[in-house]
């Protein structure tokens, strides 16, 4: 153990203090918000401590208040926004780990010309070819699916790359004992590589979840019906200042609504989520 | 395989889930942008209609803000699937005429409903915006609005001003917000919102001055921009130095500054006339006023032009369909449906009988300041000058003013620098829109 | 890189395995990109009633307009502000957790928050917080005396959307210098104690260079995050205003296109972005190519 000075222990816990108020303090003012009244929040300074209208709002923008402005109830844009970050996350996962597993334990004709087919894409987000993409959409008649909204998503090749670099550390001697044993490439990906690779999944999942709550740009270009809209894209079209006023109060609960499933998923799967990161950044 | 079992049934559910359902009666769909309170009104209209009769239905979908729609129903043109009414605010009105294959005039439209179209019967001020140079109406003005003068009646006490005499002019409205300032009353004297639409489009009309050549562009595509006279350089002067003594509060480019007046911030604000639900609803002690002038400029004040939004029809359906949009339109022209649009949403009437009707049932006495934008659209016959602002990319040219004004505003150019530069920008972006 | 490996010989199965992946890719990379260079060589009205090919002009028109010029400024200044703030603070906080005894798991759990908010609600709440006509803290630094307009002061606009972004970053890049600093033998640490190294002397000869491998992935990846994800923070926190201060390279193409529906020249930003993003990538496979950007 190394020695350290009270001071310096001292030193790291107002360092950590003050990381920790700048880290979750706007969260907290937004759920702070959340219980106060319009009128409160809209003459400033608004206070630090949750006002008195807690029930109110949440029982306002629950039952009605949030579809009076964005046109459908707020359960259907929950519904959707899971829809996609589960649907990306699991769909990326499957598709990128066929892929790296074709890619590391077999041999064949245009293997290298399929690998850079596949990382060239690898740090091209879709916001860089959002309007021919969205074009392409328009084409296909997936504007308003839940098809459009999520498969383009996981046209990147993040996860697969995760993926080869996974396989690549499992020692040779693994895959020719299992041939040894008549093992054919199935039972060897569903015997041995999945289970060894539980934990990067686990943390993909974490990742790719997030990913996909989180999207913006995308769902607001692909969807124009209400009833398709996710629950970031309806924050957005809550606040409006044409003519009619933002009701702030509405849209502060529909923030915490909105932050709350990926934050419950990142700190209760935080074990693998950190595992597998670090494991993966070896 | 089972994952791909898995994929494979996932498609199945995606398949399912968007697949949307048949009706029947022949469906009118209605995109719009309106949120709150006038977004119940356009569903209490689209249920009394559907009841009304049993032919159509329309269905009404709110797809964000003003450009958001417009850009969702361009969208839906080019794949061909667009919707049969949009609602397009004045801004776009450009875009949506220079597209003419991609539209339906209003006026073929509702003379296909078997009733003869009748112009005379609609506010000419509001008809002659929404309409080619050769008199067709294109589109079917829905809520338009002016801008006005809103003042907080309890500041003013406060500031020891007469708080039942608004100011009528450029000059009193620019001293009464020192004085605000200076009693310590408030903060802020004056703030507006939508400098580009109410301290060019507006202000020109207002006191007479060109905007742009070609009629201020209803009478061409290639306009140039002349907003960097004189009159237009002494009202930007006068706010830039306001805004340095801090006395003029900017809020943001389109309403946010609306905000600043309903917190007590700023004493007197210049805002869409469409503003004024959430000015009664914040319960605040407001009066109105026209919208101020300059009593030394030759003209003014002449008269303002619309503002809001109107309905398109958009090219690519069936006869059918349209005969309901004309059913709908006809509809929506009824004087008591329009009396009560305007009552309830602070947006003009349409019809000259709903404003009449309006006059007579004793309203304008009980709500003095809701007959002041009628009366300023209204007050004088159009000049040249007067008719209303269309460019083929007024959106493009109001970000370039935009932007130039917040380097005014800022302190970092002068109101001649920021205008010669909106000029000289808005002219390229102008000339290159329209060779695209 | 691949040392030869133990495989399966199959002459059907890894094309079927590699199908979806290269199915998607295609249809949604490919085909997309493919048609980027293709508008890009259009001059076309918003309707898509009239095209008209021509050539090079819309990259010609691109690249000599001042405006471009301007974003590729603001998207340096923007993105190497925030990879700074959000990497110095994620090393210092994770240096400082580091010295717990006890409650890091406590600290951990608070610290990874932002990285589950999505950027346009990270740049919705420091709005909420920082906007002149009602943010508290804005009223706050008024009442003090202090100027504060993001609305016409383009600094501190800029100031606002690097610290949203930074905000949302520092999770992140917390996790993996924690990770990193995990990694290094407590052996080398103690060594240089014996020896008489001072806490501060210590971090800047052993921990620091060691962390360099952790540090240079996170910076390619902190890099792509401005340059990319941040689009719905400053979409949220300033539109790309006032004037043209904030307006980033991938708000550009969105602007140029959604808003002004100038698609020609939208796509001429999209290839080249495409171009050096595409740059990029090759530079990361030679120097990096074991790290991994997530997402």
């Amino acid at each position: 153990m190394i020695e350290r000075s009270f001071g310096s222990r001292l030193f790291a816990y107002a360092v950590l203090a003050a990381a920790i108020l700048i880290v979750v303090f706007p969260i907290y003012y937004t759920l702070v918000a959340s219980t106060h009244s319009l009128t409160t929040i809209l003459r400033p300074p608004l206070p630090l401590t949750p006002g008195p209208n807690f029930w109110e709002n949440y029982s306002t923008a629950l039952f009605g208040g949030i579809g009076r402005i964005g046109g459908v109830g707020v359960e259907r844009l929950l519904f959707n926004t899971f829809v996609m970050a589960m649907a990306i996350a699991l769909g990326k996962i499957v598709i990128s780990i066929l892929s790296a597993y074709a890619i590391v334990f077999f041999r064949f004709p245009f293997r290298m010309v399929f690998f850079w087919l596949i990382f060239i894409t690898l740090m091209l987000p879709v916001e860089v070819r959002i309007l021919p993409t969205y074009k392409v959409m328009v084409d296909l008649g997936l504007i308003d699916t839940y098809t459009g909204l999520t498969l383009p998503l996981m046209a990147s090749a993040t996860a697969t790359l995760l993926f080869r670099q996974f396989f690549m550390t499992i020692p040779g001697e693994l895959v020719e004992a299992a041939r040894l044993d008549g093992a054919g490439p199935w039972r060897f990906f569903k015997d041995i590589l999945l289970p060894l690779s539980r934990t990067n999944i686990a943390a993909l999942f974490v990742i790719l979840f997030i990913y996909g709550w989180t999207q913006y740009l995308w769902p607001l270009l692909m969807t124009n019906r209400n009833d398709m809209g996710t629950v970031v894209i309806a924050l957005r079209k809550m606040i409006s200042f044409a003519d009619a006023d933002t009701q702030w109060h509405l849209v502060m609960v529909t923030c915490v609504l909105a932050i709350l499933p990926p934050v419950l998923v990142v700190v209760l799967m935080q074990r693998w989520f950190v595992k597998g990161l670090v494991e993966s950044e070896k | 395989m089972r994952f791909q079992g898995l994929a494979a049934s996932a498609a199945v559910t995606f398949t399912l889930l968007s697949t949307t359902s048949a009706f029947a009666v022949t469906e009118i769909s209605w995109w719009h942008a309106m949120t709150g309170a006038n977004n119940e009104v356009v569903e209490t209209l689209s249920r009394e209609f559907n009841e009304s009769q049993s032919d159509y239905k329309v269905v009404p979908v709110f797809k964000g803000t003003y450009p958001d729609t417009l850009n969702a129903g361009i969208a839906a043109f080019r794949a061909k699937q667009p919707p049969h009414i949009i609602q397009v605010f004045d801004v776009g009105t450009g875009v949506m005429m220079g597209a003419e294959a991609a539209i339906k005039p209003v006026a073929d439209i509702l003379s296909m409903g078997g009733t003869a179209f009748d112009k005379s019967q609609y506010l000419p001020g509001i008809v002659a915006y929404y309409s080619k140079p050769d008199g067709t109406m294109l589109s079917f003005p829905y809520n338009s609005s002016s801008p006005i003068l809103y003042y907080n009646k309890d500041l003013f006490q406060k500031a020891g001003l007469d708080p039942e005499t608004p100011p009528k002019t450029w000059p009193e409205v620019f001293d009464a917000a020192r004085k605000v300032k200076a009693s310590g009353a408030s903060n802020c004297g004056y703030t507006s919102t939508w400098l580009t639409w109410i301290g060019l489009e507006n202000f020109a009309a207002w006191n007479n001055q060109q905007y742009g050549t070609k009629q201020n562009g209803l009478g061409g595509l290639d306009v140039e921009l002349t907003i960097n006279t004189p009159v237009f350089v002494k009202h930007f002067q006068n706010i830039a130095d306001l805004a340095k003594e801090n006395v003029f509060r900017y809020g943001g480019r389109t309403s946010e500054a609306k905000q600043l007046f309903l917190s007590g911030e700023c004493a007197i604000m210049t805002e869409s006339s469409g503003g004024l639900g959430d000015v009664v609803k914040s319960g605040m002690n407001y009066g109105l006023g026209q919208l101020p002038y300059y009593p030394d400029v030759e003209g003014a004040p002449q008269n303002t032009t619309p503002g809001g939004a109107s309905l398109w029809v958009m090219a690519g359906h069936d006869e059918e369909e349209y005969e309901g949009v004309a059913a709908f339109f006809s509809f929506l022209s009824q004087t008591k449906i329009q009396q009560r649009l305007h009552e309830v949403s602070g947006y003009l009437p349409v019809t000259l009988a709903a404003y009449e009707a309006t006059k007579k049932s004793g309203f304008y006495d009980k709500n003095p300041g809701r007959e002041i934008p009628i009366r300023q659209m209204m007050g004088k016959e159009p000049t040249d000058n007067s008719r209303g602002v269309r460019l083929i990319n007024l959106p493009a040219v109001r970000d370039i003013q935009n932007e130039e004004f917040e380097k005014m505003l800022a302190g970092e150019q002068t109101a001649q620098q920021a205008l010669d530069n909106a000029v000289k920008r808005g002219n390229a972006a102008i000339e290159q829109a329209v060779n695209r | 890189m691949a040392r030869p490996r133990v495989t399966f010989p199959n002459r059907i199965l890894p094309y079927l395995l590699l199908a979806p992946q290269v199915a998607i890719t295609l249809v949604f990379f490919y085909w997309p990109a493919s048609q980027a260079l293709y508008t890009s060589t259009l001059r076309e009205d918003a309707f898509g009633l009239a095209q008209e090919f021509v050539g090079l002009d819309n990259f010609r028109r691109v690249l000599g307009d001042p405006n471009y010029i301007n974003s590729l400024q603001v998207t340096g200044i923007f993105s190497v502000f925030t990879v700074a703030v959000a990497l110095g603070l994620g090393l210092l906080f994770a240096v400082m957790a580091e010295k717990l005894v006890r409650g890091r798991g406590f600290v951990r759990t608070l610290m990874i928050w932002p990285y589950a908010v999505a950027p346009a609600i990270a740049g919705m709440l420091w709005l909420f917080m920082f906007n002149p006509a009602m943010g508290s803290f804005a009223y706050m630094a008024r009442t003090a005396g202090y100027n504060w307009d993001p609305l016409l002061n383009g600094s501190q606009a800029m100031i606002l959307v690097i610290a949203a972004a930074a905000w949302k970053q520092i999770s992140y890049n917390f996790l993996f210098f924690v990770a990193g600093l995990q990694a290094i033998p407590k052996s080398l640490i103690e060594a240089a104690a014996i020896d008489g190294a001072g806490e501060t002397k210590r971090f800047w000869t052993i921990i620091f260079p060691l962390l360099a491998p952790t540090t240079f992935f996170l910076l390619v990846v902190n890099t792509v995050y401005a340059f990319f994800d941040t689009f719905g923070i400053i979409h949220a926190v300033t539109g790309g205003g006032p004037g043209k201060a904030t307006e980033t390279l991938v708000y550009k193409v969105y602007n140029d296109g959604f808003v002004n529906l100038n698609f020609g020249q939208s796509a001429a930003q999209s290839v080249i972005l495409m171009v050096i993003v595409i740059a990029l990538t090759a530079i990361q496979f030679r120097y990096v190519e074991r790290k991994v950007h997530y997402g």
